[in-house]
């Protein structure tokens, strides 16, 4: 019997494993202690980093967002010197000061959105596989309604009904990445509940609360903060692309994907390239520092998330 | 089979049908209705009545919203509010060549190209060359749009000092070489914004089908990897891999809307958000129902690509 069993167990061993990592095949199992690789160590130093000029930043920051640092100067886009390290933008501001303002505005209306999909998807999610009734039926056909709308579509749509605020930048980022959400806590919850232990906990007669924290949410934390991490990185590129656009964070309050744009004069016109480049890369080592990471824990998942999504 | 088929156009026509209620409703919500902003601020009650029953507005909505479906579909779309008494059609018309032209050229280049680099990668997994294509496809799959037309304006105006950052200049009489020259900062930025997903997307599903037992079969028969890679392997990923290229090009749609503003020529996208910016609620209706028609319509493609292509869910037990 036992011998039986491992036979098998050879018959699905991948060719190329010595190549593949093992993480990438489809069953492998959760790998006993999570460690980040160099990648991902190097991606939590980014997001470190950038979390804490998010919360500090504007105490930190050399100048006031809109405040000149050479009042006397009349010239845009100055070269980087003493006194404006990155130079000064299109209205003479200091780059520098308004990328350490505007980190707090991106990041915290990104992550307050996020949050606010993951209340509503989570919870509608989880619910509806376990009432898995009626409910369950319009809730799924409402929510592939809403994904057939590109994201950006949709922003475009909502700031043109109510135009455009923080809070309103932050529900609508909430509304639009919440269906995404939903559809995967629905997933995992459907797989979950139909597993052997969920079984044995209904039969001893434990109520939904218990099924909920103590059967479910522990086997599908992993895949959903892998997810977090992803939708996180959606929700900064959406927020950054609605303000790129003129439609998210209004001047002159400074957000690093409306700074790209408030510049673009100087890369037209060949002035200089760091008044565009220094909240591109903000923005984009953010991005991809969160993406690291992801790749980590996604790999200590099982792998098996890509193929929920 | 063919049931199958058309209970997934069926589903896609009804998905594009709640997209359009959303739309409309959407749009509905905006302060002011079109004859009041037509008219102005001193029109007279009388003539904002007289011109409200010519545009329907009195109807209760959802006939409103039917009338504006049927004159959709019919290609009657209106007049703008905005921009004086031009129709949207004529807008349209006047600007959808860019947008077109952009996203066809680069559907053409980028996809042929990604997909065969994936399909390097899945040949030899875990070499340098996996590697380091897997670690540029996560950076770039996270990186917004306008970062990576950044690296491309530095690449190709400052670094090989060619043309410059801006799209400018007409685009008639122009045949395909030079359609692309003049068009290569916005096709090589969503070719590059495309790669990334596509390339790692690719390779994912060739090491899928990598992983089952006939190819494990094939490499202990003896046969050369690339051979197992192109004859054994390659044909059952084509389903994947077309699904693949169909969500990205649906990607593409949405991605153009930035490209477009960024490099600064007209197009569709930058329509829309003019249309946004001045509130011209019927101009974003339809360019919205444009937009999201072909973006079901390409995920609907993907859907069947992958249905299709293999026979254990095109006949069902």
């Amino acid at each position: 019997m036992i011998s039986d069993k491992n036979n098998e167990d050879k018959h699905f061993v991948a060719p190329y494993s010595k190549e593949v990592s093992f993480d990438e095949l489809q069953d492998a199992p959760p790998s006993g202690k999570f460690r980040l690789s160099i990648t991902g160590k190097l991606g939590v130093i980014v997001v470190a980093f950038w979390l804490f000029v998010a919360v500090f930043g504007q105490f930190l920051a050399p100048y006031e967002e809109n405040d000149l640092p050479f009042p006397d100067d009349y010239s845009e886009f100055q070269k980087p010197r003493a006194g404006a390290w990155l130079g000064t933008d299109v209205d003479d501001r200091d780059i520098l000061s308004r990328i350490m303002y505007g980190a707090g505005r991106t990041i915290g209306i990104s992550l307050a959105g996020v949050l606010i999909a993951y209340v509503i998807g989570v919870t509608l999610g989880i619910g509806s596989s376990i009432a898995g009734s009626r409910i369950d039926q319009i809730l799924t056909q409402f929510f592939n309604i809403m994904l057939a709308i590109p994201t950006i579509m949709f922003g475009l749509v909502v700031v043109a009904a109510v135009g455009s605020s923080i809070p309103v930048l932050i529900i609508t980022a909430g509304a639009i990445f919440s269906p995404v959400v939903f559809r995967l806590s629905r997933a995992l919850g459907m797989e979950i509940m139909v597993m052997d232990f969920v079984e044995a906990a209904k039969v001893r007669g434990e109520g939904y609360r218990w099924i909920i924290f103590k059967e479910i949410w522990p086997n599908a934390a992993m895949p959903l903060i892998s997810d977090f991490g992803l939708r996180f990185i959606y929700v900064i590129l959406f927020v950054s692309s609605l303000s790129f656009l003129g439609l998210g964070v209004q001047p002159p309050l400074a957000d690093w994907g409306s700074m790209v744009r408030e510049n673009l004069g100087a890369l037209q016109y060949g002035e200089s390239v760091i008044p565009i480049l220094a909240p591109a890369i903000a923005i984009a080592s953010l991005t991809v520092a969160i993406n690291l990471i992801v790749d980590d824990v996604s790999a200590h998942a099982g792998g098996k998330l890509s193929g929920r999504l | 089979m063919y049931r199958i088929i058309l209970t997934k156009i069926g589903a896609g026509l009804l998905t594009t049908l709640g997209v359009s209620i959303v739309i409309f409703l959407g749009t509905n919500a905006l302060p002011g209705d079109a004859a009041q902003i037509r008219l102005g601020q001193a029109a007279t009650e009388d003539s904002l009545k007289a011109l409200r029953e010519e545009l329907g507005l009195n109807l209760p909505l959802y006939q409103q919203y039917f009338r504006w479906l049927f004159n959709f579909v019919q290609g009657e779309f209106g007049t703008s509010l905005a921009s004086g008494n031009v129709t949207i059609a004529q807008l349209i018309s006047d600007r959808y060549e860019n947008t077109l032209i952009v996203s066809s050229l680069t559907a053409m280049i980028g996809v042929p190209i990604s997909v065969g680099l994936g399909i390097i990668a899945a040949m030899f997994p875990g070499s340098i060359y996996d590697r380091f294509l897997t670690l540029g496809s996560v950076t770039l799959v996270a990186a917004p749009e306008f970062f990576t037309a950044t690296l491309m304006v530095l690449f190709v105006v400052f670094f090989l000092g060619i043309g410059n950052a801006v799209v400018v200049g007409s685009i008639d009489d122009k045949n395909l070489a030079e359609l692309i020259t003049h068009f290569i900062l916005p096709i090589a930025t969503l070719c590059l914004v495309i790669a990334a997903q596509l390339i790692r997307m690719t390779r994912a599903a060739v090491l899928n089908v990598m992983n089952s037992p006939y190819i494990e079969m094939a490499i202990l028969k003896g046969i050369p990897r690339r051979r197992v890679v192109m004859r054994h392997a390659l044909l059952n990923a084509i389903g994947p891999i077309v699904n693949v290229i169909a969500i990205n090009l649906a990607y593409v749609v949405t991605g153009v809307i930035v490209i477009e503003v960024y490099f600064g020529y007209a197009g569709l996208a930058t329509l829309i958000v003019q249309g946004v910016q001045t509130r011209d609620y019927i101009l974003i209706q339809t360019l919205g129902m444009i937009f999201c028609a072909t973006y079901v319509i390409l995920m609907m493609i993907a859907d069947l690509s992958s249905i299709l292509s293999n026979p254990r869910l095109r006949h069902p037990k």
